[in-house]
Formats: C-alpha cells, sequence, structure tokens
C-alpha cells in the first residue's frame, strides 16, 4: 500500500448541518473527529435553506407530534417509515430547544418564546385546520443554522479538513468500512483517513439534472461511493420538483410570488392553472403545478423559441407592490432571466429542488443493507445522515420544513449512537493492503489519458438526457430510451479526459471525480423510475396514473452491479402508536 | 499582469458556493474575466469569496453595498451579468 494514513475515532464526509450536528455529540465526548468537507463548512447548500425547521412546539396554537407524524406520513404518500418518522417528530421539539441553547438566533414571540410560522401541508388534528409549526430565522434559517453548529464544533475542538474531497470508501473482507480514501485538493495528495466510524454526510445530488435548484457542489458523492463499495442505494426514483426555478439557471423563485398574486400563463397567454385546479389555481401544491407545467410544456403550449417554459407574470401586481414585498424576486429576475417582472413575465420551468432517497440507513444513522433475506441488516463502521440518507422520513415526497428538522435529527442520533460504543476504548482494524488502490486508479486513467471528451461535455449531456428522460413525467418508453442512453454515457465517462493534469486545486479533476458520482446517481435514479410501475408522490407515470399499494407499497433497493433492483417493506409499524393505514392522499 | 495558474486555480474552486445565485455569477465572471484579472482583482475576489454566501449574494444583487469602496466597485463589475 502506497497511501499515507491518518487515525481517527470517527470520520465525517461533509459539513453541512447533518455533518457538523454529528460532529458535536462525538467532539462533546472526546472523540477525535475529523470532517471533510470540499467547501468552508459554512458555505455548504444547507445556507441555501429559507423556510424553516418543523417542530410541535405549539407556540402559537396547540400542537402535537402525532398531527406532525401523521402530516409527515401524508405528505410521503405512504413510502415513509412510521418508525422512523415518530421518531423524528417526537425528536423535533428537543433539536430545535438544543439549538436555542447552541445560540440559534430564532424568531421570537412577544412574550420571548420561538415564533413559528404557517407553511403548506402542516395541519392540527390530522388535517383538520392548518398549524404554525416551522421555527426559522428570517428567510435565512439554513444561514443561522451552519454558522451556529460551526461555532459549536469550533468550541468543540472538531478538526475541520476544508478543500477535502473524499473519493472511495476503504471496506475489509468482512464488509466492515474502515475510513475513506480522501484529496486534499492543495496539493492533489492522497490518504486514507481510517476510522472506527465513518459518516457520509454529502448531501444531494440534484446536478444530475439540467434544470436543479442545487449548488453546484451537489454531486452526490457519498452516494457514488456507496454504489462503488457495492451497497445499494434507495428509493432513487423520487425526486421534488419546485414549480418555478428561472429557466436555464435554476434559480428558484420563492412560492410567495404567487401567493401576492403571481400567475402562470402559457404560449397562447392562458392562465392554464384554472383547468388544471380551479379552486387553487396557480397555488395549488408544489406536485399539482409542477405536472400542469410539464404538461403544457409537453403538448406544445410552451413559451420562447423552443416552446420549453412557461411563464410567471406580475406586472399586474404593479411596481409600487412588486419593489415592496418582491424586491430579491425582481433581482433574480433580472440577473438570471434578464426579465424585469414589472415589464415582463419571467420563463419558469420546473426544477429539481430535494433527492427523498439515498443510502439505506436505520434510525441511529447506520446504513443498512439486506442479506440472507433480512433487509435491515447493519454494514459495520458505516453511517449516513441528511439528505444523502434514507431513513426514510420522506418515503415519496417531502413536507416542507422536515429536511432541516432530518438533519439535526438524524444527525444527533447517529452521534449520540456512535458515542454509546465507547470507540475511544476499540482498537482499529487492520487495513486491506489494497486500500486506495481503486481511488489511485482513477487517479492514474485521469492523469495518463490523453485524448476524450471533456468532462463538461460529458456532464451536461448527463444532465440533459436526464432532464428529458425523467423529469416531472414519465412513462414506459421514455424511460427505457433515458436508461439505454445513461448506460452509453456511463461508457463515455469512463472515456473522459481532462487537459490540466496539476496537482494544485485541480477543479478539472474534481469535476471528473463528481462526474463518477453522478452517474452512479442518475443510473440508481432511472433505473428505479422505470421499474416502478406506479404514481406515488414525487414519481408521477403517465402509464400508471394511481397509486398502487398492493403492488408498489414497498422500498426500491438499487445495486450498481448489473444494475440490479431489490425491494423491502415499507416500515409501517411505529415505535409507540397505531400505524396510520394508506388512505388517498388529498388536500 | 498575468496572474499565476495555482492562484487562479485557487480562487476558481473558492468560487463553488452553497447558493446557486453565487456559483451563476462567479462562474460568468470567471468565463468572461479569468484571463484578464490584475492582481488587485485577484485581492478583492478573495475579499468577497471570503464572506458569507448571504453577505455575497446581497453584494451581487444590490441589496447592500460594501463599506469598502474598492469592493464596492468591483462586487458591481462582478454583478455585471
Amino acid at each position: 500500500m502506497t497511501v499515507p494514513v491518518r487515525q481517527f475515532d470517527a470520520v465525517i464526509v461533509g459539513a453541512g448541518g447533518a455533518g457538523m450536528r454529528a460532529a458535536i455529540e462525538l467532539a462533546e465526548a472526546g472523540l477525535s473527529v475529523a470532517v471533510l468537507s470540499k467547501v468552508f463548512p459554512t458555505r455548504s447548500h444547507t445556507v441555501a435553506a429559507q423556510g424553516g425547521i418543523g417542530a410541535s412546539l405549539g407556540n402559537m396554537s396547540d400542537d402535537n407530534w402525532l398531527w406532525h407524524m401523521y402530516d409527515t406520513i401524508k405528505g410521503s404518500d405512504w413510502l415513509g417509515d412510521q418508525d422512523a418518522i415518530e421518531y423524528m417528530c417526537r425528536m423535533a421539539p428537543q433539536v430545535v430547544y438544543e439549538l436555542e441553547h447552541f445560540g440559534m438566533p430564532f424568531d421570537r414571540n412577544a412574550d420571548g418564546t420561538i415564533y413559528q410560522r404557517p407553511f403548506g401541508g402542516h395541519s392540527a388534528n390530522f388535517g383538520e385546520r392548518p398549524v404554525q409549526r416551522a421555527c426559522a430565522a428570517a428567510d435565512r434559517t439554513g444561514h443561522a443554522l451552519l454558522h451556529t453548529l460551526y461555532q459549536r464544533n469550533v468550541r468543540e475542538r472538531t478538526q475541520f479538513f476544508v478543500e477535502w474531497m473524499a473519493l472511495d470508501l476503504v471496506r475489509d473482507a468482512e464488509g466492515a468500512v474502515l475510513g475513506v480514501v480522501a484529496m486534499e485538493m492543495e496539493t492533489g495528495d492522497v490518504y486514507v483517513l481510517q476510522a472506527k466510524a465513518t459518516i457520509f454526510a454529502t448531501g444531494g445530488a440534484g446536478r444530475i439534472f439540467a434544470a436543479s435548484t442545487n449548488a453546484f457542489i451537489n454531486t452526490g458523492d457519498g452516494l457514488g461511493m456507496t454504489a462503488r463499495a457495492g451497497l445499494p442505494l434507495e428509493d432513487m426514483e423520487f425526486w421534488q420538483f419546485h414549480p418555478t426555478g428561472v429557466a436555464g439557471a435554476g434559480v428558484l423563485i420563492t412560492e410567495g410570488v404567487r401567493g401576492e398574486g403571481g400567475i402562470l400563463l402559457n404560449c397562447n397567454g392562458e392562465r392554464f392553472m384554472e383547468r388544471y385546479a380551479p379552486n387553487l389555481k396557480d397555488l395549488a401544491s408544489r406536485d399539482i403545478v409542477s405536472r400542469s407545467m410539464d404538461q403544457e410544456i409537453k403538448e406544445g403550449r410552451g413559451c420562447g423559441p423552443h416552446k420549453d417554459y412557461v411563464l410567471l407574470k406580475l406586472d399586474h401586481l404593479g411596481p409600487d407592490v412588486i419593489m415592496k414585498r418582491l424586491p430579491s424576486i425582481r433581482e433574480i429576475a433580472i440577473k438570471f432571466a434578464n426579465a424585469d417582472p414589472i415589464k415582463e413575465p419571467i420563463p419558469v420551468v420546473p426544477t429539481i429542488h430535494y433527492m427523498m432517497g439515498g443510502i439505506p440507513t436505520n434510525i441511529h444513522g447506520q446504513v443498512v443493507a439486506p442479506r440472507h433475506g433480512d433487509p435491515g441488516v447493519v454494514v459495520e463502521g458505516l453511517y449516513a445522515v441528511g439528505e444523502c440518507a434514507c431513513v426514510s422520513v420522506h418515503g415519496a415526497n417531502r413536507l416542507g420544513t422536515n429536511s432541516l428538522l432530518d438533519l439535526l435529527v438524524f444527525g444527533r442520533a447517529a452521534g449520540d449512537f456512535i458515542v454509546s460504543r465507547n470507540l475511544a476504548a476499540l482498537a482499529h482494524k487492520a487495513l486491506p493492503p489494497d486500500a486506495g488502490d481503486a481511488s489511485l486508479a482513477r487517479l492514474a486513467r485521469l492523469d495518463a489519458a490523453t485524448s476524450g471528451e471533456r468532462v463538461a461535455d460529458v456532464g451536461n449531456e448527463l444532465r440533459r438526457t436526464m432532464q428529458s428522460h425523467c423529469g416531472v413525467f414519465r412513462n414506459e418508453a421514455l424511460l427505457a430510451e433515458g436508461v439505454a442512453k445513461v448506460m452509453e454515457l456511463e461508457d463515455r465517462v469512463a472515456r473522459s479526459a481532462i487537459d490540466d493534469k496539476s496537482r494544485t486545486f485541480n477543479t478539472a479533476r474534481v469535476e471528473a471525480l463528481e462526474l463518477d458520482n453522478l452517474i452512479e446517481v442518475a443510473k440508481a435514479t432511472i433505473v428505479s423510475a422505470l421499474a416502478r410501475h406506479e404514481s406515488r408522490g414525487a414519481q408521477a407515470r403517465s402509464d400508471y396514473p394511481n397509486r398502487d399499494d398492493v403492488h408498489w407499497l414497498k422500498h426500491t433497493l438499487w445495486y450498481r452491479e448489473g444494475n440490479r433492483l431489490d425491494y423491502k417493506p415499507v416500515h409501517l409499524t411505529p415505535l409507540s402508536v397505531e400505524s396510520f393505514p394508506p388512505k388517498a392522499r388529498t388536500y | 499582469m498575468v496572474i499565476d495558474n495555482a492562484r487562479l486555480r485557487r480562487i476558481r474552486w473558492r468560487c463553488r458556493r452553497g447558493m446557486l445565485e453565487n456559483d451563476l455569477m462567479l462562474s460568468r465572471f470567471l468565463d468572461r474575466c479569468a484571463d484578464t484579472l490584475t492582481e488587485d482583482d485577484i485581492a478583492n475576489l478573495d475579499a468577497l469569496l471570503h464572506m458569507s454566501d448571504n453577505a455575497l449574494w446581497d453584494l451581487l444583487s444590490g441589496r447592500a453595498e460594501a463599506d469598502d469602496p474598492r469592493l464596492a466597485s468591483f462586487a458591481a463589475r462582478l454583478a455585471q451579468g
């Protein structure tokens, strides 16, 4: 073995909300913790979260974790695991109060309690009436959260490895995970970071789609490493779309714009949402508006030279309302759509926002994979938390404010569980002699390749393919053609090349390594979507328009080897309360 | 003045941010101007990249202005789209 080794009790890959929440538990317990991040921790994508953290504090009116649990299960279209959802909703007030004690600057009520804002899909008494459950820090909750967690980690002396990229997992012959192979970007040097516990907190992978609200760093690195290690990815067909991303850029136009009176138009100037949702019209739920927009575009009523977007019209609100209530939206439209909404409409398309699937885990954050008929066998030494994990609390569709809650609850849970294992008393296992070889081979190929397609070109083709073949509305023919194209792209990824062979901050090399991860996520997504013959939550099949609980109330597991699929049951039994049996999801 | 490649490569990586808005603004700027950046430009860009994503986006979107006039003028140039 030629790779230098550094040893820690725990290595965490990713320094967003989930990774930093887990790190606090470990560092407070006195364990040696290394947190790797491609970017400075407070520049992780958690920073982009605006809405809030769902928790039944009951500060505005009566609330109850059981009602939150029901809303989450219903939001998930009954694909969420009810034990994990109970755990998350019961823990929610506690993690919010802990955060408050860490110094999180929550918005306040006059009496000093945490103010809670309304958010779609949250209700009191099992859907009876809306409830205010979202704890927020203005429209910058993610920013405040990241800074709070970072400061706490600095206090606890967590070691951050900033501008490091993890490349592959290290597993021994028994399948136990012993750490990661990682590259320091400043030098290009490769190390094995050996650990008794390895936690993936690498976030989402929205960059597999052309239209995505995700930052460039969201390349599914943890998912790629997991797939290459022979472990499955769960429910990858489920991706949440936001209806109004700026066409060609992806930048989000908040729902508040339609709340203020903005309307969607097709190329005939028709307010088409009146046809699809006569009551709520442009204020219908995210999935309904996204599907309606997609249908307008597919049926030839899109706008622009390629008829590939619809228009969000605001000018009828008048300059005063736009300048006063929507100033940041006007800036976004001018900067990214070259359109001033005071005078002209904004071109928008349904845009990928959040990945519900991920690395399968239990409620302790332990990664699980089927063995000998048991779907829940723990992969020793490996944990996953946050958007990269599938625990599964979001099922087929995530409820707003549950993403920040998920990363806090399960980041904390994984940290707690690892502390309970008394790692300091355990010896490191012996590394396999070939640890690091696979990663070095990938790097050597990139260094040696003198010709080949440009990484950026192959990546763009992958994103376009996923957008056209695995978008809002899906059907058998479109998906099957997409699978064939993605498999061709996999060969092209393996033959891609970079011109810049330098070692220091070689962004081209990092992007090539990221493409190795994106292709795994894309395959998992489109192969899983093709196989699921039903519509549930975010998966909308025009050829199978209904939910089919008889055949499809089950989780998908995709394996890289042979593109194989397997399935496992949904946990319909909560930890301590009665099950919520599936019923129609109507709002 | 030609900036050495290693510094530019580091800057290019640090333009990867937590918010897509900043990713897009910074990558457009680099595509347009990377070949003509001066030492002063690099220093100004470095200072902006040390800001939090929200503070940076406030500058680039015109919601706030930097106290340092040189930085404010550089941010305005960066924000030209």
